[in-house]
């Protein structure tokens, strides 16, 4: 599934059709299309591995690709935007020599920022989080945390309108991550365009209003966090006092029985014709509920069970 | 093309404050004053060894007042044309066999003076006798002759100027300058090999290919290094300029090239600069592709031969003014700048050198695109795609 960039009545932030990137016999990016709204949060969900780095830089312009067709804030060639754009690679990188206001400075001026301005917005900021013991410190001197911060606030001193981050939340302990979603709804809330790939499912469920769900190269599911749940039925559970009677016959054809509970699909029809069948046959309705299935399940359904696992096994490698 | 130098201006500064702020530097400009240190130490060493234990040395068995005139011979003779010039004598009993002498391990003399000085006889290997013959001959005719040899007075004629002297001191300058822009290429542009490696090692190369085009990384880094390096010149220049002045008492008689001090200074900063980019532009290329110091090392033997083949080139073509390798030299991109500011040194026209200058630039722009499109396409790629190493095994 593709993203239609016809369907969007905003300007697009980032765009791509088609895009292929090969390294040597191998394909990172095969056949990707993709449609960023100006003033989203989007998610690049997928596992290590899934083409989701290759397929930011290629979006970037680090790399060029193969085949296919991509602009950046409307521009073709991506690097003529850069100013505009800040991007966080999922390898950290600073000079160990620089000091903490210099480094966040010289990202800057990368983009066009004066240095002079950059290393006045490099110490607010610093303040601001609670750094100024560290101002002038080198990176080298800097927690693991307050590394990736200095080199979070590098990426977006310059204020630009759209933000790129590549996994953003590994190596930060839970206060960090909370923190880094605050200031992407802030950045968001300010009218930037926020484009993170992740393979943590709770981040992109509780900050993106669009989602791609990546595997083996491809776009698999392009769309809201809701119609990539609601591609799945609500899954209703059911105990009962009584194990046997005439409601069994309401039952769905694809109820099963685990741990002395049905589970099944929702019917189409809903759950009161069941319900009734409960009622008439006095079963003795013990616990029924009616769930609406997560991100995560609807990820294991679109990317499969294998993507699911591997996910599943980063989260806790990520956690441990 | 503005945001291309803006954005190597950025990165050149932040490389320049890296260097010429590390306390490493004061090594960078230390480091080559201890070889001239030495060289003079072992210079002045060197100096006392050739005036006495490394001149042939001859035992004399003439008669006592036959052999003292060959002394007094011999120190009239080395007044003139310098000490060590001249071997020196050993007085050896009157007499004595020269084959007994020279059968001796300790004796500290290579050959035998015997007869008399009407017919002196000369004992030694082949070789040592060809050798000292003709300055013992001299000797033992001017000790033959005492005061009676005719001394004859030489008129001199001085002429304001020499064509073929100033010829041979333009050649000498030329020399000198190719000798000197080498010598500091090889100290110092072979720096820039490694010059990549820490932006790989630091993971910063993603930001930096994300945020400006990777040609004005390349830029940036080839300006700081140039910047560091003229930082070093100046250094080194005053110190050794210093010194000569200190030697020299301010009286150095220094031959004009051809188009005047000046002109010349700036040509060879200027040449300096353009081997410096040409070399380095090439050396980042190839270092970038490198993933390790390890591998930034074993690149450099090749890199430096590479640089001896290309000096050798525009020394051989100096003193072939005009001729056809001479004309290749200046124009290969690589042995242009040592063949040009030799003719700086002998010719005095100036246009070819502006021509040379814009047509070096033009190489050093297309080398580094190469490099850049080289890194574009092995060096940015994704995950561990991204660490693989410039050389890889064949498997079997």
């Amino acid at each position: 599934m593709t993203g239609d960039t016809q369907a969007f009545s905003v300007p697009l932030a980032v765009e791509g059709r088609g895009l292929v990137k090969a390294f040597g016999g191998f394909r990172a990016v095969n056949g990707v299309d993709i449609a960023v709204p100006t003033g989203a949060i989007y998610g690049i969900l997928g596992p290590n591995g899934a083409g989701k780095t290759t397929l930011l830089r290629t979006l970037l312009g680090i790399v060029d690709p193969d085949a296919g067709w991509r602009a950046l804030l409307g521009d073709p060639d991506p690097l003529r935007q850069a100013r505009l754009v800040g991007y966080l690679p999922e390898e950290r990188g600073l000079y160990p020599a620089m000091k903490a206001y210099d480094a966040i400075a010289f990202m800057g001026a990368l983009r066009g920022l004066p240095l002079k301005e950059g290393r006045e917005r490099a110490r607010a900021m610093l303040e601001a989080h609670g750094m100024g013991a560290s101002i002038d410190k080198p990176v080298r001197q800097l927690s693991k945390g307050m590394a990736q911060t200095v080199q979070l606030f590098g990426t977006i001193v310059h204020q630009p309108r759209l933000i790129v981050l590549d996994e953003p939340f590994s190596g930060l302990d839970a206060i960090n991550q909370e923190k880094l979603e605050a200031l992407i709804r802030e950045q968001a809330r300010a009218g930037v365009t926020v484009l993170f790939s992740t393979h943590v499912i709770a981040h992109a469920e509780r900050l993106c209003e669009r989602i791609a769900i990546v595997a083996g190269g491809r776009i698999r599911f392009e769309g809201s966090v809701s119609d990539a749940r609601d591609r799945l039925r609500a899954q209703v559970r059911l105990r009962t006092r009584v194990a046997d009677g005439p409601w069994r016959a309401a039952l769905p054809a694809d109820a099963v029985l685990a741990e002395d509970a049905w589970q099944f699909a929702l019917p189409d029809e809903g759950i009161e014709p069941l319900l009734r069948a409960l009622l008439d046959s006095d079963a003795g309705i013990e616990n029924l509920s009616i769930e609406r299935p997560g991100l995560h399940d609807a990820f294991v359904a679109i990317a499969g069970e294998a993507a699911a696992r591997a996910m599943d096994q980063q989260d806790e490698e990520a956690i441990a | 093309m503005n945001d291309v130098i803006r954005a190597a201006f950025v990165i050149a500064r932040r490389d320049f404050a890296a260097i010429v702020f590390s306390r490493t530097f004061i090594f960078f400009l230390l480091g080559p004053l201890f070889p001239i240190l030495i060289g003079f130490a072992f210079g002045g060493l060197g100096d006392k060894m050739k005036t006495d234990s490394l001149r042939p040395a001859v035992a004399v068995t003439l008669p006592t007042e036959q052999a003292a005139r060959m002394d007094w011979a011999r120190e009239r003779i080395a007044q003139r044309i310098g000490r060590e010039q001249v071997p020196q004598l050993h007085r050896a009993p009157p007499g004595a066999d020269p084959t007994g002498l020279l059968a001796r391990r300790d004796a500290g003399y290579v050959a035998v003076l015997s007869g008399s000085l009407d017919r002196p006889i000369l004992t030694g290997k082949q070789r040592d006798v060809a050798l000292l013959e003709p300055d013992i001959s001299l000797m033992a005719g001017l000790a033959t002759a005492g005061d009676n040899l005719p001394h004859v007075p030489v008129t001199r004629r001085i002429i304001a100027d020499s064509a073929s002297a100033q010829g041979q001191a333009q050649l000498m300058v030329a020399r000198v300058a190719q000798v000197t822009i080498f010598f500091l290429t090889v100290l110092l542009a072979g720096m820039v090999l490694s010059n990549m490696v820490e932006e790989k090692t630091n993971k910063v190369i993603e930001i930096l290919a994300a945020a400006v085009p990777i040609d004005a990384v390349f830029l940036g880094k080839l300006m700081a290094m140039l910047a560091m390096s003229f930082i070093g010149i100046a250094f080194w220049g005053s110190m050794m300029f210093g010194s000569v002045l200190m030697i020299a008492g301010g009286d150095l008689p220094l031959p004009r090239p051809a188009v005047g001090w000046p002109i010349f200074l700036a040509l060879a900063a200027i040449y300096f600069a353009m081997v410096y980019l040409l070399l380095g532009s090439l050396f980042l290329g190839i270092g970038a592709q490198a993933a390790t110091v390890r591998e930034v090392q074993t690149l450099n033997m090749p890199v430096s031969m590479g640089q001896i083949a290309v000096f050798f080139f525009a020394t051989y073509a100096v003193d072939r003014m005009d001729s056809p390798a001479e004309i290749a030299a200046c124009i290969f991109p690589f042995s242009s700048p040592f063949a040009m500011i030799a003719r700086a040194a002998q010719d005095a026209t100036l246009w070819p050198h502006l021509l040379a200058i814009v047509w070096q630039g033009l190489w050093v722009a297309l080398i580094i695109r190469m490099g850049v499109r080289l890194f574009r396409r092995h060096v940015l790629k994704s995950g561990a795609a991204e660490r693989r190493p410039l050389f890889r095994r064949r498997s079997a």
